[in-house]
């Protein structure tokens, strides 16, 4: 690519902002900075935040994208990850900072390969002079009349501990600020700028401002010039990711008819029972059975967000026939495993009218209900194979008593979804309960 | 193939088909589901996913990356899309194509968040400072997360627009047997990028609603202009009130109601009573339908919910002399009912929320009600 003179727009005659505003030399130092860094306009975007600094984009004669206030981060962000082989650049205020802090955060802890410059002029230029979040203290602005009693933040300290690759804080006036500018800009990783510079409509005047109250600035807060970050130990982000390993991805199992189809009336069913007595995957074995049967089926899971502890239930409908309505109050078959499932789900069982089937943890309490009650100890059962795996025991016994799905069906839905390591186990565990209610 | 999935797993299967190559995200239930199955299928396939600090980062990503040519979807719950407003109204305004899942759960602010409802129908019509049409698709079933996904990703080229798809908790997260491959998909609309300069400038986009032009994508050949700006088709500021209206017109107009229209009907060609529904409780109203023997009465379920197909419901409408409406939220779409219906027709609106799904006896107990009268 041959080397560009400007990369101003060939129209572009001067700049809009106020007669003394860093912001025209600002511009024209990054219009510098493109030049030693011979950018490729092509593959280059400016992203501008709101404020005065939003207007800088439109200037230039390269990628433009001005969006909402403080969030010209996220935008950067999205293209650099979308395309990592663009120069992008993040133009936005101290008004940005603030707002949109939390960004800033992120990208720095990500190292994302965007290089941001903060137009930091103490104050809102664009509605008035307001105080942001880098007014000095005493600084006076529309909003703080009687000087700032706010602490301003260290944007460069607040990259530099979230982890930023690059970070320098310089002055509209530095020589050196094109050559900065260009560095951040092929920093392989999150680079950011503060640039110092004077708002003369406002900020300025108000407080008297500067070059030498730049420095008094700097030095009564703690806050000095220069790189004072230029790491080499961090992968940029989207080369991290592309490192990454990804996960390989399991094709899902093809459900199609397999068995007979044995059920010929819609069955709801709830099954209860403690954290870690694996009731999602015995609903998804009984779903799926009945699918492998030419049925239809449909599950619903529920337990509370602490997920080790308390009860864990789900709703499964089997039936011959497609299903509509996936709502449940008065289910017609019920397996309840502990006292967490039976305490979750009692107001369900109560309600369980004559000719419903209820299989239970024997040493569970007794309660008045319409439906047969069975009373099994599939707990005991299920400690000689493995304690976890009592929901397939009582799976086990509800169907070989109820006769809706095959035991080739269920064993052929175990075989589907349970990983190797659990198959014997879970096939045992069926086994167990199925004999003892065929034995009965 | 049958498979035995939920409603989260079939969009994400339905996004990919649509060629969704982009997704950002932040964890809430019941919308979780769809970010950890991104998470894994995108970088499978070699592209990107990504879990963002909030959920206005993770809008700005896509924005971002919708703009640089990707086909990108974002999926949240009511909370997060409240913190999705602004930068709606960014992609409005910059016409960034984008798919937008709302699982949605039920209430204002944490609410009931296990919980099904239908709270956010009229949110994501007016969720924009400003207004401007939207384009919502509600699926009913598992089989419609899929589809509609298709479907959302199409508009979103086709209209350059944002496009939500109005899931809910009990759509999403309760598994079903489905053969997707049974459902008629729509061609897929692919992004085209702009590539013809005409003057050594390049239309950033068109307002001339008629003819669509590609995507002048950022990082591409031809530079690229994109603003949340008042602008003309270059991407420039403006001021000039004409060209303002211009702008505004375009994005008031640019959607084409009958063509994003979606729905089914069953019944007789002019039903005397007429239930619309949408959402979960249409499966309350086929249970209800299929339980008992009415004469008179059609079932219309909408998938399209904004911008509302009026032309359909207005075909149907014409002959109901009771109009009855259920819904899981306080009556949000009866309003929109209302103002289409015959003025001498009755409407009952049936409405929940109380966390529990909307029964069909419900239903089955308006329609005794309609029939003694």
């Amino acid at each position: 690519m041959s080397e560009l003179q400007t990369y101003f727009k060939p129209e572009v005659k001067s700049l809009p902002f106020c007669p003394g505003c860093g912001h025209t030399t600002n511009l024209s130092h990054l219009d510098k900075a493109m030049k030693l860094i011979n950018a490729d306009p092509k593959r280059t975007v400016i992203v501008t935040d709101i404020g005065c600094v939003g207007l800088s984009d439109q200037y230039f004669d390269v990628h433009a994208f001005h969006g909402l206030h403080g969030r010209s981060i996220t935008y950067a962000t999205g293209i650099k990850l979308a395309n990592p082989e663009l120069n992008v650049i993040v133009l936005m205020g101290d008004g940005g900072c603030g707002i949109g802090g939390n960004h800033i955060v992120n990208a720095a802890r990500r190292n994302v390969g965007i290089t941001v410059m903060v137009f930091n002029n103490f104050n809102f230029g664009m509605t008035g002079g307001e105080h942001s979040v880098t007014t000095p203290f005493g600084g006076l602005t529309a909003t703080t009349h009687s000087g700032n009693i706010e602490a301003p933040l260290d944007i460069i300290g607040l990259a530099q501990v979230c982890g930023a690759g690059y970070a320098a804080r310089m002055t509209t006036f530095d020589k050196e600020l094109p050559s900065i500018m260009a560095e951040a800009m092929t920093y392989k990783g999150f680079a950011i700028l503060d640039i110092w510079e004077f708002c003369t409509a406002y900020y300025s005047p108000r407080n008297d401002m500067d070059k030498q109250s730049m420095i008094a600035i700097s030095e009564t807060h703690n806050l000095p010039f220069g790189i004072l970050t230029n790491r080499t130990d961090r992968t940029e982000y989207t080369v991290a990711l592309k490192n990454q390993e990804a996960k390989t991805l399991k094709s899902a199992p093809d459900l199609n008819q397999r068995f007979d189809q044995l059920l010929d009336q819609k069955i709801e069913l709830v099954l209860s029972g403690g954290a870690g007595q694996k009731i999602k995957s015995t609903a998804a074995i009984l779903g799926q059975a009945a699918i492998l049967s030419g049925g239809f089926a449909s599950q619903k899971d529920d337990y509370p967000i602490t997920v080790k502890t308390g009860y864990s239930s789900a709703e499964v409908i089997i039936s011959p026939e497609n299903i509509d309505y996936t709502g449940m109050t008065a289910p017609n078959a019920a397996l309840i495993l502990s006292i967490e499932g039976y305490n979750k789900e009692k107001s369900k069982l109560v309600a369980m009218k004559a000719g419903s089937v209820i299989f239970m943890e024997e040493s569970l309490p007794e309660f008045e209900t319409e439906a047969t009650v069975i009373r099994k100890p599939f707990e005991a059962i299920a400690k000689k194979i493995d304690r976890n795996s009592v929901a397939l025991v009582g799976l086990g016994a509800l169907l070989a008593k109820t006769k809706w799905l095959s035991r080739e069906s269920v064993e052929s839905a175990i075989g589907i979804s349970q990983k190797a390591a659990y198959l014997e186990m879970s096939l045992k565990a069926l086994k167990a309960g199925w004999e003892l209610e065929s034995q009965a | 193939m049958i498979q035995f999935i939920d409603g989260n797993e079939a969009l994400v299967q339905g996004a990919l088909k649509a060629g969704c190559n982009f997704f950002a995200g932040y964890p809430i239930t019941p919308a979780t589901p769809i970010l950890l199955s991104m998470m894994t299928e995108l970088p499978a396939r070699g592209e990107t996913a990504i879990q963002g600090e909030d959920e206005i980062a993770s809008i700005g990503f896509c924005i971002g990356a919708a703009m640089t040519g990707k086909k990108a979807l974002t999926a949240t719950s009511g909370p997060g899309l409240s913190l999705y407003s602004e930068n709606i109204g960014l992609a409005i305004m910059g016409e960034v194509p984008l798919v937008i899942v709302d699982v949605q759960r039920l209430g204002p602010a944490t609410g009931s968040a296990t919980k099904d409802a239908s709270m956010d129908i009229q949110f994501v019509r007016w969720i924009t400072s400003g207004g401007y049409p939207a384009i919502a698709l509600a699926p009913s079933s598992v089989e419609d997360c899929y589809l509609l996904a298709i479907h959302a990703f199409n508009y979103a080229e086709k209209y350059r627009t944002p496009v939500f798809i109005l899931s809910s908790k009990e759509i999403g997260q309760t598994r079903m047997r489905v053969d997707l491959d049974l459902l008629t998909t729509p061609a897929i609309i692919k992004r085209e990028s702009a590539s013809q300069s005409q003057n050594g400038k390049v239309k950033s986009v068109s307002f001339n609603n008629s003819s669509f032009q590609p995507i002048c994508t950022v990082g591409g050949d031809e530079l690229s202009r994109f603003t949340g700006s008042s602008h003309d088709e270059y991407g420039n500021l403006t001021k000039s009130p004409g060209m303002i209206e211009k702008l505004n017109e375009h994005l008031n107009t640019k959607i084409n109601p009958e063509e994003v229209a979606l729905w089914e009907y069953s019944g007789p060609d002019l039903p005397e009573t007429l239930i619309i529904s949408y959402g979960i409780v249409s499966r309350s109203v086929n249970q209800a339908l299929k339980t008992g023997s009415y004469s008179g009465v059609g079932h219309l379920i909408l998938k399209t919910l904004w911008p509302v197909p009026e032309t359909i419901l207005l075909k149907y409408l014409s002959s109901a002399d009771t109009i009855i409406i259920p819904e899981m939220n306080n009556g949000q779409y009866a309003l929109e009912i209302e103002r289409l219906k015959r003025h001498d027709s009755t409407l009952i609106s049936i409405q929940q929320v109380n966390s529990e799904l909307l029964a069909p006896e419900r239903i089955t107990e308006a329609l005794k009600e309609v029939s003694h009268v």
